[in-house]
Protein backbone atom coordinates (compact mmCIF):
# COMPACT_ATOMS: atom_id res chain seq x y z
CA UNK A 1 0.00 0.00 0.00
CA UNK A 2 2.81 2.32 0.87
CA UNK A 3 4.01 3.09 -2.65
CA UNK A 4 0.52 3.67 -3.92
CA UNK A 5 -0.13 5.97 -1.02
CA UNK A 6 3.13 7.76 -1.70
CA UNK A 7 2.43 8.10 -5.38
CA UNK A 8 -1.14 8.97 -4.63
CA UNK A 9 0.03 11.69 -2.28
CA UNK A 10 2.23 13.19 -4.95
CA UNK A 11 -0.58 12.87 -7.44
CA UNK A 12 -3.02 14.53 -5.11
CA UNK A 13 -0.63 17.37 -4.42
CA UNK A 14 -0.15 17.92 -8.13
CA UNK A 15 -3.87 17.84 -8.70
CA UNK A 16 -4.47 20.29 -5.88
CA UNK A 17 -1.85 22.68 -7.14
CA UNK A 18 -3.46 22.60 -10.52
CA UNK A 19 -6.84 23.11 -8.99
CA UNK A 20 -5.54 26.02 -6.96
CA UNK A 21 -6.16 24.10 -3.76
CA UNK A 22 -9.90 24.18 -4.09
CA UNK A 23 -11.75 20.94 -3.65
CA UNK A 24 -14.02 20.99 -6.65
CA UNK A 25 -16.23 18.10 -7.60
CA UNK A 26 -13.97 16.87 -10.40
CA UNK A 27 -11.18 16.40 -7.87
CA UNK A 28 -13.47 14.42 -5.62
CA UNK A 29 -14.51 12.24 -8.54
CA UNK A 30 -10.90 11.73 -9.57
CA UNK A 31 -9.95 10.63 -6.07
CA UNK A 32 -13.00 8.39 -5.89
CA UNK A 33 -11.98 6.68 -9.14
CA UNK A 34 -8.42 6.31 -7.92
CA UNK A 35 -9.76 4.76 -4.69
CA UNK A 36 -11.88 2.33 -6.68
CA UNK A 37 -8.90 1.36 -8.80
CA UNK A 38 -6.72 0.46 -5.86
CA UNK A 39 -9.74 -1.19 -4.20
CA UNK A 40 -10.05 -3.52 -7.18
CA UNK A 41 -6.40 -4.52 -7.21
CA UNK A 42 -6.67 -5.15 -3.45
CA UNK A 43 -9.88 -7.09 -3.93
CA UNK A 44 -8.30 -9.40 -6.50
CA UNK A 45 -5.61 -10.34 -3.99
CA UNK A 46 -7.86 -10.43 -0.93
CA UNK A 47 -10.57 -12.52 -2.61
CA UNK A 48 -7.98 -15.18 -3.42
CA UNK A 49 -6.66 -15.04 0.12
CA UNK A 50 -10.13 -15.46 1.50
CA UNK A 51 -10.97 -18.24 -0.97
CA UNK A 52 -7.88 -20.22 0.02
CA UNK A 53 -8.67 -19.72 3.67
CA UNK A 54 -12.31 -20.72 3.28
CA UNK A 55 -11.75 -23.82 1.16
CA UNK A 56 -8.19 -25.00 1.74
CA UNK A 57 -8.14 -23.80 5.35
CA UNK A 58 -4.73 -22.24 4.93
CA UNK A 59 -3.80 -18.65 5.64
CA UNK A 60 -1.45 -17.98 2.75
CA UNK A 61 0.95 -15.29 3.93
CA UNK A 62 2.73 -15.64 0.60
CA UNK A 63 -0.36 -14.53 -1.31
CA UNK A 64 1.06 -11.06 -1.94
CA UNK A 65 4.05 -12.70 -3.58
CA UNK A 66 1.83 -13.95 -6.38
CA UNK A 67 0.85 -10.33 -7.00
CA UNK A 68 4.58 -9.71 -7.21
CA UNK A 69 5.08 -12.58 -9.64
CA UNK A 70 2.17 -11.38 -11.75
CA UNK A 71 3.71 -7.91 -11.99
CA UNK A 72 7.15 -9.23 -12.98
CA UNK A 73 5.76 -11.80 -15.39
CA UNK A 74 3.79 -9.01 -17.05
CA UNK A 75 6.93 -6.85 -17.20
CA UNK A 76 8.83 -9.75 -18.75
CA UNK A 77 6.34 -10.64 -21.47
CA UNK A 78 5.07 -7.14 -22.25
CA UNK A 79 8.05 -4.83 -21.77
CA UNK A 80 10.88 -7.27 -22.56
CA UNK A 81 9.41 -9.80 -24.99
CA UNK A 82 7.01 -7.35 -26.61
CA UNK A 83 3.85 -9.42 -26.33
CA UNK A 84 0.61 -7.42 -26.52
CA UNK A 85 -0.54 -5.97 -23.21
CA UNK A 86 -3.68 -8.02 -22.59
CA UNK A 87 -2.10 -11.24 -23.80
CA UNK A 88 0.71 -10.43 -21.38
CA UNK A 89 -1.74 -9.91 -18.53
CA UNK A 90 -3.32 -13.26 -19.31
CA UNK A 91 0.04 -15.03 -19.45
CA UNK A 92 1.14 -13.37 -16.20
CA UNK A 93 -2.01 -14.54 -14.43
CA UNK A 94 -1.59 -18.06 -15.73
CA UNK A 95 2.08 -18.02 -14.71
CA UNK A 96 1.25 -16.91 -11.17
CA UNK A 97 -1.49 -19.55 -10.99
CA UNK A 98 0.92 -22.24 -12.14
CA UNK A 99 3.42 -21.14 -9.48
CA UNK A 100 0.62 -21.36 -6.91
CA UNK A 101 -0.29 -24.88 -7.98
CA UNK A 102 3.35 -25.93 -7.66
CA UNK A 103 3.58 -24.42 -4.19
CA UNK A 104 0.41 -26.24 -3.10
CA UNK A 105 1.33 -29.53 -4.71
CA UNK A 106 4.92 -29.83 -3.55
CA UNK A 107 4.75 -28.09 -0.18
CA UNK A 108 1.43 -27.16 1.42
CA UNK A 109 -0.19 -30.48 0.61
CA UNK A 110 2.33 -32.20 2.85
CA UNK A 111 1.19 -30.41 5.98
CA UNK A 112 -2.61 -30.65 5.64
CA UNK A 113 -4.15 -32.28 8.68
CA UNK A 114 -0.86 -32.52 10.53
CA UNK A 115 -1.22 -31.78 14.22
CA UNK A 116 -0.18 -28.20 14.89
CA UNK A 117 -0.88 -27.51 11.22
CA UNK A 118 -1.45 -23.80 11.79
CA UNK A 119 2.09 -23.27 13.01
CA UNK A 120 3.57 -25.12 10.04
CA UNK A 121 1.36 -23.12 7.69
CA UNK A 122 2.65 -19.82 9.03
CA UNK A 123 6.27 -20.93 8.77
CA UNK A 124 5.86 -22.43 5.33
CA UNK A 125 3.84 -19.66 3.71
CA UNK A 126 5.99 -16.98 5.36
CA UNK A 127 9.13 -18.65 4.06
CA UNK A 128 7.66 -18.42 0.57
CA UNK A 129 7.51 -14.62 0.86
CA UNK A 130 11.27 -14.63 1.39
CA UNK A 131 11.94 -17.26 -1.26
CA UNK A 132 9.84 -15.61 -3.97
CA UNK A 133 11.24 -12.19 -3.10
CA UNK A 134 14.76 -13.50 -3.61
CA UNK A 135 13.84 -15.37 -6.76
CA UNK A 136 12.46 -12.14 -8.20
CA UNK A 137 15.60 -10.22 -7.20
CA UNK A 138 17.81 -12.88 -8.74
CA UNK A 139 15.96 -12.84 -12.04
CA UNK A 140 15.02 -9.18 -12.44
CA UNK A 141 17.33 -7.33 -10.05
CA UNK A 142 16.31 -4.67 -7.56
CA UNK A 143 15.69 -1.75 -9.94
CA UNK A 144 12.23 -0.38 -10.37
CA UNK A 145 10.54 -1.70 -13.48
CA UNK A 146 7.63 -0.25 -15.33
CA UNK A 147 5.42 -1.16 -18.21
CA UNK A 148 3.27 1.23 -20.12
CA UNK A 149 -0.47 1.16 -20.42
CA UNK A 150 -1.90 -0.08 -23.69
CA UNK A 151 -1.96 2.93 -26.02
CA UNK A 152 -5.68 2.97 -26.53
CA UNK A 153 -6.20 3.40 -22.80
CA UNK A 154 -3.37 5.82 -22.09
CA UNK A 155 -5.43 8.99 -22.16
CA UNK A 156 -8.28 10.31 -20.06
CA UNK A 157 -11.97 10.02 -20.74
CA UNK A 158 -13.90 13.26 -20.35
CA UNK A 159 -17.51 13.30 -19.36
CA UNK A 160 -18.63 16.90 -19.05
CA UNK A 161 -16.42 18.56 -16.44
CA UNK A 162 -15.01 15.31 -15.18
CA UNK A 163 -12.01 13.56 -16.65
CA UNK A 164 -11.21 10.00 -15.72
CA UNK A 165 -8.20 7.88 -16.66
CA UNK A 166 -9.43 5.29 -19.14
CA UNK A 167 -7.10 2.60 -17.86
CA UNK A 168 -8.41 2.94 -14.30
CA UNK A 169 -11.94 2.45 -15.56
CA UNK A 170 -10.88 -0.77 -17.23
CA UNK A 171 -9.22 -1.98 -14.02
CA UNK A 172 -12.42 -1.26 -12.11
CA UNK A 173 -14.45 -3.12 -14.71
CA UNK A 174 -12.12 -6.12 -14.51
CA UNK A 175 -12.41 -6.17 -10.71
CA UNK A 176 -16.20 -6.03 -10.82
CA UNK A 177 -16.35 -8.68 -13.54
CA UNK A 178 -14.16 -10.99 -11.47
CA UNK A 179 -16.35 -10.38 -8.41
CA UNK A 180 -19.54 -11.25 -10.28
CA UNK A 181 -17.90 -14.15 -12.11
CA UNK A 182 -16.53 -15.65 -8.92
CA UNK A 183 -19.82 -15.24 -7.14
CA UNK A 184 -21.63 -17.01 -9.96
CA UNK A 185 -19.02 -19.76 -10.10
CA UNK A 186 -19.26 -20.39 -6.36
CA UNK A 187 -23.06 -20.28 -6.18
CA UNK A 188 -24.16 -21.71 -9.51
CA UNK A 189 -21.64 -24.24 -10.81
CA UNK A 190 -20.74 -27.79 -9.89
CA UNK A 191 -17.20 -26.74 -9.13
CA UNK A 192 -18.48 -24.03 -6.78
CA UNK A 193 -20.82 -26.45 -5.06
CA UNK A 194 -17.88 -28.79 -4.50
CA UNK A 195 -15.90 -25.90 -3.04
CA UNK A 196 -18.66 -25.09 -0.59
CA UNK A 197 -18.96 -28.74 0.38
CA UNK A 198 -15.20 -29.10 0.88
CA UNK A 199 -15.14 -25.92 2.91
CA UNK A 200 -17.81 -27.33 5.20
CA UNK A 201 -16.60 -30.95 5.48
CA UNK A 202 -13.60 -32.20 3.55
CA UNK A 203 -13.86 -35.85 4.64
CA UNK A 204 -17.51 -36.10 3.70
CA UNK A 205 -16.95 -34.50 0.30
CA UNK A 206 -14.24 -37.02 -0.54
CA UNK A 207 -16.37 -39.90 0.77
CA UNK A 208 -18.95 -38.93 -1.84
CA UNK A 209 -16.40 -39.06 -4.63
CA UNK A 210 -15.23 -35.44 -4.86
CA UNK A 211 -11.56 -35.37 -5.81
CA UNK A 212 -10.55 -33.16 -2.90
CA UNK A 213 -6.77 -33.04 -3.48
CA UNK A 214 -7.26 -31.97 -7.10
CA UNK A 215 -9.90 -29.39 -6.13
CA UNK A 216 -7.62 -27.88 -3.49
CA UNK A 217 -4.82 -27.54 -6.06
CA UNK A 218 -7.22 -25.88 -8.49
CA UNK A 219 -8.48 -23.46 -5.84
CA UNK A 220 -4.92 -22.57 -5.00
CA UNK A 221 -4.15 -22.06 -8.67
CA UNK A 222 -7.25 -19.95 -9.25
CA UNK A 223 -6.59 -17.77 -6.21
CA UNK A 224 -2.94 -17.20 -7.02
CA UNK A 225 -3.86 -16.47 -10.65
CA UNK A 226 -6.15 -13.71 -9.36
CA UNK A 227 -3.22 -12.40 -7.31
CA UNK A 228 -1.11 -12.47 -10.46
CA UNK A 229 -3.84 -10.70 -12.44
CA UNK A 230 -3.87 -7.98 -9.80
CA UNK A 231 -0.11 -7.50 -10.03
CA UNK A 232 -0.18 -7.50 -13.82
CA UNK A 233 -2.93 -4.89 -14.20
CA UNK A 234 -1.47 -2.76 -11.42
CA UNK A 235 1.99 -2.79 -13.01
CA UNK A 236 1.35 0.17 -15.36
CA UNK A 237 -0.01 2.37 -12.54
CA UNK A 238 2.44 1.41 -9.81
CA UNK A 239 6.12 0.78 -10.17
CA UNK A 240 7.14 -2.85 -9.98
CA UNK A 241 9.55 -3.46 -7.09
CA UNK A 242 10.60 -6.56 -5.15
CA UNK A 243 9.07 -5.36 -1.86
CA UNK A 244 5.55 -5.18 -3.32
CA UNK A 245 4.61 -8.67 -2.11
CA UNK A 246 4.77 -7.72 1.54
CA UNK A 247 3.00 -4.40 1.05
CA UNK A 248 0.16 -6.11 -0.79
CA UNK A 249 -0.25 -8.87 1.78
CA UNK A 250 -0.49 -6.30 4.56
CA UNK A 251 -3.12 -4.39 2.62
CA UNK A 252 -5.04 -7.62 1.96
CA UNK A 253 -4.77 -8.63 5.57
CA UNK A 254 -6.45 -5.38 6.57
CA UNK A 255 -9.11 -5.99 3.93
CA UNK A 256 -9.94 -9.50 5.12
CA UNK A 257 -9.99 -8.43 8.75
CA UNK A 258 -12.55 -5.76 7.83
CA UNK A 259 -14.62 -8.06 5.62
CA UNK A 260 -14.32 -11.22 7.67
CA UNK A 261 -11.79 -13.89 6.73
CA UNK A 262 -13.34 -16.49 4.42
CA UNK A 263 -16.15 -14.13 3.39
CA UNK A 264 -16.14 -13.42 -0.34
CA UNK A 265 -18.32 -10.29 -0.36
CA UNK A 266 -16.49 -9.16 2.75
CA UNK A 267 -13.32 -9.02 0.68
CA UNK A 268 -15.03 -6.71 -1.80
CA UNK A 269 -16.50 -4.46 0.89
CA UNK A 270 -13.20 -4.40 2.79
CA UNK A 271 -11.28 -3.51 -0.36
CA UNK A 272 -13.71 -0.71 -1.22
CA UNK A 273 -13.50 0.70 2.30
CA UNK A 274 -9.70 0.63 2.35
CA UNK A 275 -9.36 1.89 -1.22
CA UNK A 276 -11.57 4.90 -0.59
CA UNK A 277 -10.35 5.64 2.93
CA UNK A 278 -6.80 5.73 1.60
CA UNK A 279 -7.73 7.78 -1.46
CA UNK A 280 -9.59 10.44 0.52
CA UNK A 281 -7.07 10.28 3.35
CA UNK A 282 -4.46 11.29 0.78
CA UNK A 283 -6.61 14.15 -0.37
CA UNK A 284 -7.26 15.66 3.02
CA UNK A 285 -4.36 14.61 5.23
CA UNK A 286 -1.69 13.13 2.97
CA UNK A 287 0.88 12.59 5.72
CA UNK A 288 -1.62 10.50 7.72
CA UNK A 289 -3.14 8.59 4.82
CA UNK A 290 -1.57 5.22 5.56
CA UNK A 291 -2.63 5.37 9.17
CA UNK A 292 -6.31 5.64 8.27
CA UNK A 293 -6.56 2.11 6.98
CA UNK A 294 -4.95 0.76 10.16
CA UNK A 295 -7.36 2.85 12.19
CA UNK A 296 -10.33 1.38 10.33
CA UNK A 297 -8.99 -2.10 10.93
CA UNK A 298 -8.49 -1.40 14.62
CA UNK A 299 -12.06 -0.10 14.92
CA UNK A 300 -13.42 -3.20 13.20
CA UNK A 301 -11.36 -5.45 15.44
CA UNK A 302 -12.72 -3.72 18.51
CA UNK A 303 -16.39 -3.45 17.52
CA UNK A 304 -16.96 -6.22 14.91
CA UNK A 305 -14.10 -8.66 15.40
CA UNK A 306 -15.83 -11.22 13.20
CA UNK A 307 -15.76 -8.75 10.28
CA UNK A 308 -18.34 -6.38 8.85
CA UNK A 309 -20.18 -8.99 6.79
CA UNK A 310 -19.66 -12.02 8.95
CA UNK A 311 -22.46 -13.70 10.80
CA UNK A 312 -21.13 -15.26 13.96
CA UNK A 313 -20.02 -18.87 13.46
CA UNK A 314 -20.47 -18.74 9.71
CA UNK A 315 -17.48 -19.43 7.53
CA UNK A 316 -18.89 -17.82 4.41
CA UNK B 1 -17.42 -61.65 -2.03
CA UNK B 2 -17.96 -57.92 -2.49
CA UNK B 3 -16.06 -56.75 0.60
CA UNK B 4 -13.46 -58.46 2.71
CA UNK B 5 -11.35 -57.12 5.58
CA UNK B 6 -8.30 -59.18 6.48
CA UNK B 7 -6.55 -58.62 9.78
CA UNK B 8 -7.03 -54.83 9.77
CA UNK B 9 -5.13 -52.80 12.39
CA UNK B 10 -6.04 -49.14 12.72
CA UNK B 11 -4.69 -46.44 15.01
CA UNK B 12 -5.69 -42.91 15.97
CA UNK B 13 -2.26 -41.35 16.39
CA UNK B 14 -0.54 -43.67 18.84
CA UNK B 15 -3.73 -45.25 20.15
CA UNK B 16 -4.29 -48.74 18.73
CA UNK B 17 -8.03 -49.17 18.09
CA UNK B 18 -8.60 -52.09 15.69
CA UNK B 19 -6.68 -55.28 16.50
CA UNK B 20 -6.86 -57.42 13.40
CA UNK B 21 -10.46 -57.04 12.25
CA UNK B 22 -11.53 -59.58 9.62
CA UNK B 23 -14.99 -59.74 8.10
CA UNK B 24 -16.65 -60.39 4.79
CA UNK B 25 -19.81 -59.35 2.98
CA UNK B 26 -21.35 -61.15 0.02
CA UNK B 27 -23.09 -59.43 -2.84
CA UNK B 28 -26.75 -58.70 -2.09
CA UNK B 29 -26.47 -59.35 1.65
CA UNK B 30 -27.31 -57.12 4.59
CA UNK B 31 -24.59 -57.74 7.17
CA UNK B 32 -24.72 -56.18 10.59
CA UNK B 33 -21.68 -55.19 12.62
CA UNK B 34 -22.78 -55.04 16.24
CA UNK B 35 -20.97 -53.83 19.31
CA UNK B 36 -21.11 -51.46 22.24
CA UNK B 37 -20.16 -47.81 22.11
CA UNK B 38 -16.43 -47.57 21.56
CA UNK B 39 -16.13 -51.16 20.32
CA UNK B 40 -14.68 -50.05 16.96
CA UNK B 41 -17.65 -50.10 14.55
CA UNK B 42 -17.13 -46.60 13.15
CA UNK B 43 -13.39 -47.09 12.97
CA UNK B 44 -13.97 -50.24 10.92
CA UNK B 45 -16.08 -48.24 8.45
CA UNK B 46 -13.54 -45.42 8.38
CA UNK B 47 -10.84 -48.01 7.66
CA UNK B 48 -12.82 -49.36 4.71
CA UNK B 49 -13.27 -45.85 3.26
CA UNK B 50 -9.66 -44.91 3.94
CA UNK B 51 -10.65 -42.00 6.18
CA UNK B 52 -8.49 -43.69 8.83
CA UNK B 53 -5.84 -45.65 6.98
CA UNK B 54 -5.14 -49.14 8.38
CA UNK B 55 -1.51 -49.55 9.41
CA UNK B 56 -1.64 -53.24 8.64
CA UNK B 57 -4.05 -55.61 6.97
CA UNK B 58 -6.00 -55.37 3.73
CA UNK B 59 -9.38 -54.23 2.50
CA UNK B 60 -10.55 -56.07 -0.61
CA UNK B 61 -13.39 -54.85 -2.82
CA UNK B 62 -14.45 -57.45 -5.39
CA UNK B 63 -11.24 -59.26 -4.53
CA UNK B 64 -9.06 -56.26 -5.39
CA UNK B 65 -6.80 -54.69 -2.76
CA UNK B 66 -8.14 -51.16 -2.24
CA UNK B 67 -6.63 -50.51 1.20
CA UNK B 68 -4.48 -47.57 0.16
CA UNK B 69 -6.67 -46.06 -2.53
CA UNK B 70 -7.73 -42.43 -2.07
CA UNK B 71 -11.09 -41.92 -0.39
CA UNK B 72 -12.75 -40.44 -3.49
CA UNK B 73 -11.43 -43.31 -5.62
CA UNK B 74 -13.25 -45.78 -3.37
CA UNK B 75 -16.46 -43.80 -3.67
CA UNK B 76 -16.03 -43.87 -7.44
CA UNK B 77 -15.62 -47.67 -7.38
CA UNK B 78 -19.05 -48.01 -5.80
CA UNK B 79 -18.53 -47.91 -2.04
CA UNK B 80 -21.07 -45.61 -0.43
CA UNK B 81 -20.53 -44.35 3.11
CA UNK B 82 -23.20 -42.96 5.44
CA UNK B 83 -21.43 -41.69 8.57
CA UNK B 84 -23.03 -42.05 11.98
CA UNK B 85 -23.23 -38.36 12.82
CA UNK B 86 -25.16 -37.33 9.66
CA UNK B 87 -22.57 -35.09 8.20
CA UNK B 88 -24.83 -33.22 5.83
CA UNK B 89 -23.52 -29.97 4.35
CA UNK B 90 -25.61 -27.52 6.38
CA UNK B 91 -25.15 -24.50 4.09
CA UNK B 92 -25.91 -26.39 0.88
CA UNK B 93 -29.53 -26.80 -0.10
CA UNK B 94 -31.15 -30.21 0.20
CA UNK B 95 -30.97 -30.57 -3.58
CA UNK B 96 -27.30 -29.57 -3.65
CA UNK B 97 -26.59 -32.09 -0.89
CA UNK B 98 -28.16 -34.77 -3.05
CA UNK B 99 -26.47 -33.63 -6.25
CA UNK B 100 -23.04 -33.76 -4.69
CA UNK B 101 -23.71 -37.45 -4.14
CA UNK B 102 -23.43 -37.85 -7.91
CA UNK B 103 -19.70 -37.07 -7.66
CA UNK B 104 -19.03 -40.81 -7.66
CA UNK B 105 -19.62 -40.57 -11.39
CA UNK B 106 -21.41 -43.93 -11.46
CA UNK B 107 -24.38 -43.64 -13.81
CA UNK B 108 -26.94 -46.34 -14.40
CA UNK B 109 -30.10 -46.38 -16.46
CA UNK B 110 -32.00 -47.57 -13.38
CA UNK B 111 -29.91 -45.31 -11.12
CA UNK B 112 -30.99 -42.86 -8.45
CA UNK B 113 -32.12 -39.32 -9.21
CA UNK B 114 -33.23 -36.47 -6.98
CA UNK B 115 -36.85 -37.26 -7.82
CA UNK B 116 -36.44 -40.92 -6.93
CA UNK B 117 -34.86 -39.98 -3.58
CA UNK B 118 -37.86 -37.71 -2.94
CA UNK B 119 -40.03 -40.71 -3.75
CA UNK B 120 -38.15 -42.77 -1.18
CA UNK B 121 -38.16 -40.01 1.47
CA UNK B 122 -41.18 -37.79 0.67
CA UNK B 123 -40.51 -35.42 3.60
CA UNK B 124 -37.35 -34.15 1.91
CA UNK B 125 -39.10 -32.73 -1.15
CA UNK B 126 -40.57 -29.69 0.56
CA UNK B 127 -37.08 -28.60 1.65
CA UNK B 128 -35.69 -28.83 -1.88
CA UNK B 129 -34.21 -25.29 -2.00
CA UNK B 130 -33.70 -24.89 1.76
CA UNK B 131 -30.35 -25.30 3.50
CA UNK B 132 -29.80 -28.82 4.84
CA UNK B 133 -29.05 -27.36 8.26
CA UNK B 134 -32.78 -26.59 8.70
CA UNK B 135 -33.77 -30.26 8.73
CA UNK B 136 -34.61 -32.23 11.88
CA UNK B 137 -32.37 -35.10 12.99
CA UNK B 138 -34.50 -37.76 11.30
CA UNK B 139 -34.76 -35.76 8.09
CA UNK B 140 -31.00 -35.23 8.10
CA UNK B 141 -30.50 -38.97 8.43
CA UNK B 142 -32.69 -39.52 5.36
CA UNK B 143 -30.78 -36.82 3.50
CA UNK B 144 -27.43 -38.44 4.35
CA UNK B 145 -28.66 -41.80 3.10
CA UNK B 146 -30.23 -40.29 -0.01
CA UNK B 147 -27.04 -38.35 -0.74
CA UNK B 148 -24.98 -41.54 -0.67
CA UNK B 149 -27.53 -43.44 -2.80
CA UNK B 150 -27.26 -40.73 -5.46
CA UNK B 151 -23.81 -42.14 -6.23
CA UNK B 152 -25.43 -45.49 -7.17
CA UNK B 153 -23.15 -47.48 -4.84
CA UNK B 154 -22.99 -51.26 -5.03
CA UNK B 155 -22.12 -51.46 -1.35
CA UNK B 156 -23.45 -49.10 1.32
CA UNK B 157 -21.76 -48.70 4.69
CA UNK B 158 -24.50 -47.53 7.06
CA UNK B 159 -23.06 -46.47 10.41
CA UNK B 160 -25.63 -46.65 13.22
CA UNK B 161 -28.48 -45.15 11.19
CA UNK B 162 -31.09 -45.49 13.95
CA UNK B 163 -29.07 -43.76 16.67
CA UNK B 164 -31.18 -41.13 18.42
CA UNK B 165 -34.12 -41.35 16.02
CA UNK B 166 -37.83 -41.43 16.87
CA UNK B 167 -39.54 -44.87 16.57
CA UNK B 168 -41.51 -43.88 13.44
CA UNK B 169 -38.34 -42.84 11.68
CA UNK B 170 -36.69 -46.12 12.70
CA UNK B 171 -39.57 -48.02 11.09
CA UNK B 172 -39.18 -45.98 7.91
CA UNK B 173 -35.46 -46.78 7.90
CA UNK B 174 -36.13 -50.48 8.31
CA UNK B 175 -38.43 -50.43 5.30
CA UNK B 176 -35.92 -48.45 3.33
CA UNK B 177 -33.15 -50.95 4.05
CA UNK B 178 -35.37 -53.86 3.00
CA UNK B 179 -36.26 -52.03 -0.22
CA UNK B 180 -32.61 -51.37 -1.02
CA UNK B 181 -31.86 -55.03 -0.43
CA UNK B 182 -34.66 -56.01 -2.79
CA UNK B 183 -33.11 -53.73 -5.38
CA UNK B 184 -29.84 -55.64 -5.04
CA UNK B 185 -27.80 -53.15 -2.99
CA UNK B 186 -25.36 -54.75 -0.56
CA UNK B 187 -25.36 -53.21 2.91
CA UNK B 188 -22.92 -53.33 5.78
CA UNK B 189 -24.76 -51.87 8.73
CA UNK B 190 -23.56 -51.08 12.23
CA UNK B 191 -26.10 -51.24 15.01
CA UNK B 192 -26.52 -51.69 18.75
CA UNK B 193 -30.21 -52.51 18.71
CA UNK B 194 -30.68 -56.29 18.49
CA UNK B 195 -34.31 -56.10 17.41
CA UNK B 196 -33.59 -53.74 14.54
CA UNK B 197 -30.59 -55.79 13.41
CA UNK B 198 -32.61 -59.01 13.52
CA UNK B 199 -35.32 -57.51 11.32
CA UNK B 200 -33.07 -56.38 8.48
CA UNK B 201 -29.87 -58.46 8.49
CA UNK B 202 -28.82 -61.79 6.99
CA UNK B 203 -25.69 -62.19 9.07
CA UNK B 204 -24.09 -60.65 12.14
CA UNK B 205 -20.55 -59.90 13.29
CA UNK B 206 -19.87 -58.72 16.83
CA UNK B 207 -16.94 -56.45 17.49
CA UNK B 208 -15.61 -55.76 20.98
CA UNK B 209 -12.46 -53.92 22.01
CA UNK B 210 -11.39 -53.63 18.40
CA UNK B 211 -11.60 -57.30 17.39
CA UNK B 212 -14.34 -59.53 15.94
CA UNK B 213 -15.53 -61.86 18.72
CA UNK B 214 -18.49 -63.57 17.09
CA UNK B 215 -20.04 -64.28 13.71
CA UNK B 216 -23.25 -66.08 12.87
CA UNK B 217 -26.30 -66.02 10.63
CA UNK B 218 -29.29 -64.09 11.89
CA UNK B 219 -31.24 -67.13 13.13
CA UNK B 220 -28.35 -68.36 15.24
CA UNK B 221 -27.70 -64.88 16.63
CA UNK B 222 -31.33 -64.23 17.50
CA UNK B 223 -31.43 -67.34 19.68
CA UNK B 224 -28.05 -66.81 21.29
CA UNK B 225 -28.99 -64.71 24.29
CA UNK B 226 -25.74 -65.42 26.10
CA UNK B 227 -23.78 -63.68 23.35
CA UNK B 228 -26.21 -60.78 23.22
CA UNK B 229 -25.82 -60.29 26.98
CA UNK B 230 -22.10 -60.60 26.89
CA UNK B 231 -21.30 -58.17 24.08
CA UNK B 232 -24.30 -55.89 23.81
CA UNK B 233 -26.19 -53.83 26.31
CA UNK B 234 -29.50 -55.70 26.18
N1 LIG C 1 -10.68 -39.53 16.55
C1 LIG C 1 -10.34 -40.39 17.51
N2 LIG C 1 -9.17 -40.23 18.18
C2 LIG C 1 -8.80 -41.09 19.15
N3 LIG C 1 -9.53 -42.13 19.55
C3 LIG C 1 -10.69 -42.36 18.91
C4 LIG C 1 -11.15 -41.50 17.87
N4 LIG C 1 -12.35 -41.96 17.43
C5 LIG C 1 -12.61 -43.06 18.17
N5 LIG C 1 -11.62 -43.29 19.05
C6 LIG C 1 -11.55 -44.43 19.98
O1 LIG C 1 -11.55 -45.60 19.23
C7 LIG C 1 -12.35 -46.58 19.83
C8 LIG C 1 -13.38 -47.09 18.86
O2 LIG C 1 -14.26 -46.03 18.55
P1 LIG C 1 -15.40 -46.15 17.45
O3 LIG C 1 -14.85 -46.85 16.26
O4 LIG C 1 -15.97 -44.81 17.24
O5 LIG C 1 -16.44 -47.11 18.19
P2 LIG C 1 -17.99 -47.34 17.89
O6 LIG C 1 -18.31 -46.77 16.57
O7 LIG C 1 -18.13 -48.82 17.94
O8 LIG C 1 -18.74 -46.68 18.99
C9 LIG C 1 -12.94 -45.95 21.09
O9 LIG C 1 -12.18 -46.34 22.20
C10 LIG C 1 -12.79 -44.49 20.85
O10 LIG C 1 -12.59 -43.81 22.05
MG1 LIG D 1 -19.69 -45.37 16.12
Amino acid sequence: MAPSARQGAEGARAIRERAGNTLDSSLIVAQFISGLTSAMTLFLVASGLTLIFGVVNVFNFAHGSFYLLGAYFAYQVVAVSGVGFWAGVLLASLGAGAAGVLMEYFFLRRIYGRSGEAGFQILLTYSFILILDDVVKMIWGTDYKSISKPEALAGPLSVGEVTMPRYDLVVIAIGLAVAVGMWAAIRKTRFGRNLRAISSNREMASSLGVNVPLTLSLVFGLATALGGLSGAIAAPVRTVTPGAGIEVIIGSLIVVVIGGLGNFWGALVGALVIGEVTAFGILFLPQWAILFSYAVMALVLVFRPEGLLMKKGNAR
Amino acid sequence: MILELKDVHTYYGTSHVLFGVSLDVDRGEVVCLMGRNGAGKSTTFRSVMGLSLPRAGTVLFHGKDVTRLKVHAKARMGIGYVPEDRQIFPELTVRENLEIGRSSGIRRADGWSVDRIYGLFPVLEKYDRKPGGQLSGGEQQMLTIGRTLMGNPELVLLDEPTEGLAPVVVIALKEMILRLKEMGTTILLSEQNVKFAAKVSDRVFIIDNGAIRYRNDIEGFRNDEAVQKRYLAV
